[in-house]
């Protein structure tokens, strides 16, 4: 399903409903279309694919770059009423050092709090980057722990 | 719009007590309609961009409202939707993030997202919100739901929960230290042997405190004055050299019946507590087990009880060794000199904080160091079973590399953590000399003014030495308690979990089973997302049913809840009549044959296998089983012929022998109702042809209920049942269903054509998608 993507000649709307529909080189229109990113953490923005409703590939987009500015739109916004995973980037605080732990913490999307069960659920990504999934199964990233201030590292470290 | 008082809504119920003021502070900007009342609230916490925000949706009897922020009241944060008859609310959910869509006809009007933990309250909300618009447009009153209300979170209990679901889920509190007085309950059946236990330490202590004791007249009434040319009192210095001796055998007796008695007492709490838990475990129904990682499992039975022991016998048993020796040790020094008692006593606050404060350091080094052990030997635990791969992608050299890696990062931590821990000791013994200088140093004072003499000193010395040493282990106390009563936590999560398959209170007997099965309006929620919904089935005994469907279409979990593996959310299953909730659970799966896809196998002859499920079988019976199932002369080829040894999976058998035996297994129970779950999966069509005869034999005359991914396997069967995303799309014979050109029709022309075709490629646009939520 690989295409040109810098002339692929398909078209992207939203529709009263709120949803994407996609007209594809065939004609062929499909409703309730959404974009999932392959590798949404190592290349976020190479490798975008259309799916159907079904859960079908409809179309693949190697690269989002080089797709007109109108539809990056479209896709964008899409994509981030779907994807959650904040990035803390700092620690607050934490209520105790033994699990079950409830954090405070700032991440790319405000304050909030995530509740660690145990601490397997810190998963190490690479060296320096952590997946923490909390009570409620959403994902927070960290991306550089070596970025984080002395007060947040100091806590972390208490679970690594 | 109306600007009429409206009824007055201080303090309503219905509003999260952090809303109160601001919902008031909004309603005073543009008031309510008349006769309009507050029906019910909803707090979400994520922005339109996903960002944390909180916000709240209220419904009332004729609007939907939606404040949005929590900190500005002013007019334009309250958006106000007007109910009209084509307002629809839907609920999705996706990759842990939950959306309320508003959509009036097509158009969509709004769109609210929260995080999975407002899921239950949104499930909740969006169901008062369908009852409220159709009582809107009907005029109706809104039908009032049974069921009780929790005392939390106001939310409505359904008749089976006895818990709130919803306060449940909100998070246990971090293992607090209390937690390990809840072992009384295993002490308890122990209580003399301990009082025993704790009488011998006391007199034990004791003992060890006589010898320094004595040596005060053996300094002031035989040394000193022999110094000063008296001659030595030989009577004297025998009586008191015997009564060392004496004090210290005494000591050594009382302390070894005193270890050994706590050490027995506390080895047989930890033998119950790991019975205990570990029976308490069998019990619990599958969801606890789907939901929990065997590991974690198996270290919370075996090493976690196993900790609390040491500690019981060990740690806590020096502990009190300790407190109970300083105690005496300043009651006697207090007894001898009450002012070189003080000085002495002085600096122990300050050494004991002392030594706190570099344990506390090298507890979270030590701790790390425990993690980075784990992460050592998950290298391990990754690649031996997975060794077969590493080998055929000659990959060797990568993964000894990745172990040498998590080493160096161990070598790492120990180096970092020995750096202190090199110091700890040295200096313990730095401040217990600095101690003994005090006391030196105020001990020669008052000696030269004559308030003590040179015997009492000694016998100051000789105490104190021993107890500024134990300080160095009873610091240690800290640490341990917390790690006991983490374990203690960790068991006692396990055994205050209740079984969600409760066994019946009076429970009903069942004489004779014919086998009749009758499923009325079953539904069941796996989590927040409905898997079957309001099935209706009765089942005549002896008839056979072919359950199919596309894989998470329902029919494993159908399966599970006629096990009563799990309890069903709403409706009732009932074998003859009676409800399966009120027939005792090993009673009621005595009558269930059950054959899975995967066999499974116990380490054990293969008889032994064949009777699991009716240990007291004769030979006989076993080998009349064995014939039936079509295994009987397998089992003769095999060297030691029924009392071969199979392993934990069968290794050395073949997935056809294996299912063989789990038939015969089956077989021998004589159940009056058969479960057929994949039975011929995996294996090839050869193998199924074999294993069929078996099951022919096994399914005749039994009230049979059979899973097959392979429709031609259910050529015997009276009835088809196709489902399809939780609900029964069709019943009727194969022939029927064929004529009918519906949902079996599609499935068995796929696979007309493909053999190998999966039933899950043959979804058809007309499906919904799979990840909407019924609401």
């Amino acid at each position: 399903m690989d295409q040109q993507t810098k002339h692929t000649p398909f078209t992207l709307s939203r529709n009263a409903a709120g949803q994407l529909a996609l007209v594809t080189e065939d004609g062929s229109t499909h409703l309730g279309v959404y974009p999932v990113r392959a590798f949404p953490i190592s290349a976020a923005d190479d490798g975008l694919s259309l799916v159907s409703a079904e859960g079908h590939e409809l179309l693949w987009i190697a690269c989002l770059a080089n797709l007109t500015d109108d539809k990056q739109q479209l896709l964008m916004a899409e994509l981030s009423q779907r994807e959650f995973m904040p990035e803390i980037l700092q620690i607050l605080s934490v209520s105790s050092f033994a699990t079950p732990s409830t954090w405070q913490i700032a991440t790319n999307r405000g304050h909030a709090e995530l509740v660690l069960k145990a601490e397997d659920h810190i998963r190490r990504l690479t060296h320096t980057s952590l997946l923490i999934t909390d009570s409620h199964g959403i994902n927070f990233l960290l991306r550089h722990i070596d970025q984080l201030d002395k007060h947040s590292r100091r806590l972390l470290d208490r679970f690594l | 719009m109306n600007n009429q008082i409206s009824p007055p809504i201080s303090a309503s119920p219905l509003l999260p007590s952090t809303w109160q003021a601001i919902v008031h502070a909004q309603l005073a900007l543009s008031p309510l309609l008349a006769a309009e009342q507050i029906q019910a609230s909803l707090e979400i916490n994520l922005s339109q961009q996903l960002h944390f925000s909180k916000q709240l949706l209220v419904m009332t009897n004729q609007r939907l409202l939606c404040f949005a922020d929590m900190h500005n009241p002013v007019a334009e944060n309250l958006t106000a939707y007007h109910y009209h008859a084509d307002l629809t609310l839907q609920r999705h959910d996706h990759a842990g993030v939950g959306k309320i869509e508003l959509f009036n006809g097509e158009a969509r009007l709004a769109v609210w997202f929260y995080t999975l933990a407002h899921d239950i309250a949104a499930a909740r909300f969006s169901k008062q919100f369908k009852q409220q618009l159709i009582s809107f447009n009907t005029g109706l009153p809104v039908p009032i739901e049974a069921g009780e209300i929790c005392p939390n979170c106001q939310t409505r209990l359904s008749i089976e929960d006895d818990e709130c679901p919803q306060c449940n889920s909100t998070i246990d509190s971090p293992p607090s230290t209390w937690t390990l007085f809840r072992l009384w309950r295993f002490a308890k059946p122990y209580q003399w042997q301990l009082l025993a236990g704790f009488l011998l330490m006391l007199a034990s202590t004791a003992a060890t405190l006589v010898p320094p004791y004595l040596t005060i007249p053996l300094m002031d009434k035989v040394l000193i004055p022999y110094q000063n040319g008296a001659p030595i009192d030989i009577k004297m210095v025998a009586l008191l050299l015997t009564g060392l001796f004496g004090s210290a055998l005494l000591a050594w007796g009382l302390g070894w019946a005193k270890t050994y008695i706590l050490a027995l007492v506390s080895e047989r709490i930890g033998a119950d507590l790991r019975t205990i838990t570990y029976e308490h475990l069998l019990k619990l129904s599958l969801e606890y087990f789907g939901g929990k990682r065997t590991g974690d499992l198996m270290a919370r039975i075996g090493s976690e009880s196993d900790r609390i022991c040491v500690f019981l016998s060990l740690h806590l048993l020096d502990f009190a060794t300790d407190v109970l020796m300083i105690i005496m040790t300043a009651t006697i020094l207090i007894s001898i000199n009450a002012k070189l008692a003080l000085v002495t006593l002085l600096p122990l606050p300050f050494i004991a904080w002392m030594i706190h404060l570099v344990r506390d350091k090298l507890r979270t080094g030590f701790e790390k160091i425990d993690r980075v052990w784990s992460q050592v030997s998950n290298v391990l635990a990754d690649t031996i079973p997975g060794i077969r791969v590493v080998k055929a992608f000659a990959q060797e050299n990568r993964e000894s590399n990745r172990f040498r890696e998590a080493n160096q990062h161990n070598l790492a931590v120990n180096d970092r953590i020995n750096k202190i821990w090199s110091l700890f000791s040295p200096s313990v013994t730095l401040l217990t000399e600095v101690g003994l200088l005090m006391v030196w140093a105020f001990g020669i004072w008052q000696i030269s003014h004559n308030e003590i003499s040179v015997g009492v000193l000694t016998a100051f010395l000789a105490y104190i030495s021993r107890f500024y040493t134990r300080l160095d282990s009873m610091s240690r106390i800290v640490s341990v308690t917390q790690k006991a009563a983490s374990g203690a936590k960790r068991i006692f999560d396990i055994l205050d979990h209740v079984s969600s398959v409760p066994e019946p209170t009076n429970p009903v007997h069942l004489e004779a089973v014919r086998g009749q099965i009758e499923i009325r309006n079953a539904g069941f929620r796996y989590g927040n997302r409905a898997v079957i919904k309001d099935i209706n089935l009765t089942i005549a005994p002896g008839e056979m049913i072919g359950l199919v469907g596309h894989s998470g279409s329902g029919k494993s979990t159908l399966v599970n809840l006629m096990c009563r593996f799990y309890d069903v959310s709403t409706g009732a299953i009932s074998l003859d009549g009676v409800n399966i909730r009120a027939l005792p659970i090993s009673e009621y799966r005595r009558n269930i044959g059950l054959v899975l896809q995967e066999p499974f196998l116990f380490f054990g002859s293969i008889a032994e296998n064949i009777a699991y499920g009716k240990p007291d079988a004769s030979r006989a019976e076993i080998v009349a089983a064995a014939r039936a199932a079509h295994a009987h002369e397998f089992i003769l080829r095999l060297p030691h012929g029924y009392d071969s040894l199979v392993g934990e999976r069968g290794h050395g058998l073949s997935g056809g022998e294996r299912q063989r035996i789990s038939i015969a297994r089956a077989l021998l129970i004589d159940p009056r109702i058969l479960i057929l779950d994949e039975a011929t999966a995996s294996v090839d069509t050869e193998t199924e042809k074999e294993i069929q005869k078996a099951l022919d034999n096994l399914v005749h005359g039994r009230t049979t209920i059979a899973i097959a991914h392979r429709l031609s396997t259910l050529h015997k069967a009276n009835r088809l049942v196709v489902l399809d995303q939780g609900q029964i799309v069709e019943v009727g014979n194969h022939d029927d269903l064929m004529a009918r050109e519906g949902a079996y029709y599609r499935l068995y022309q796929a696979q007309a054509r493909n053999v190998d075709t999966d039933l899950d490629d043959l979804k058809h646009d007309d499906d919904t998608s799979h990840k909407e939520v019924d609401i």
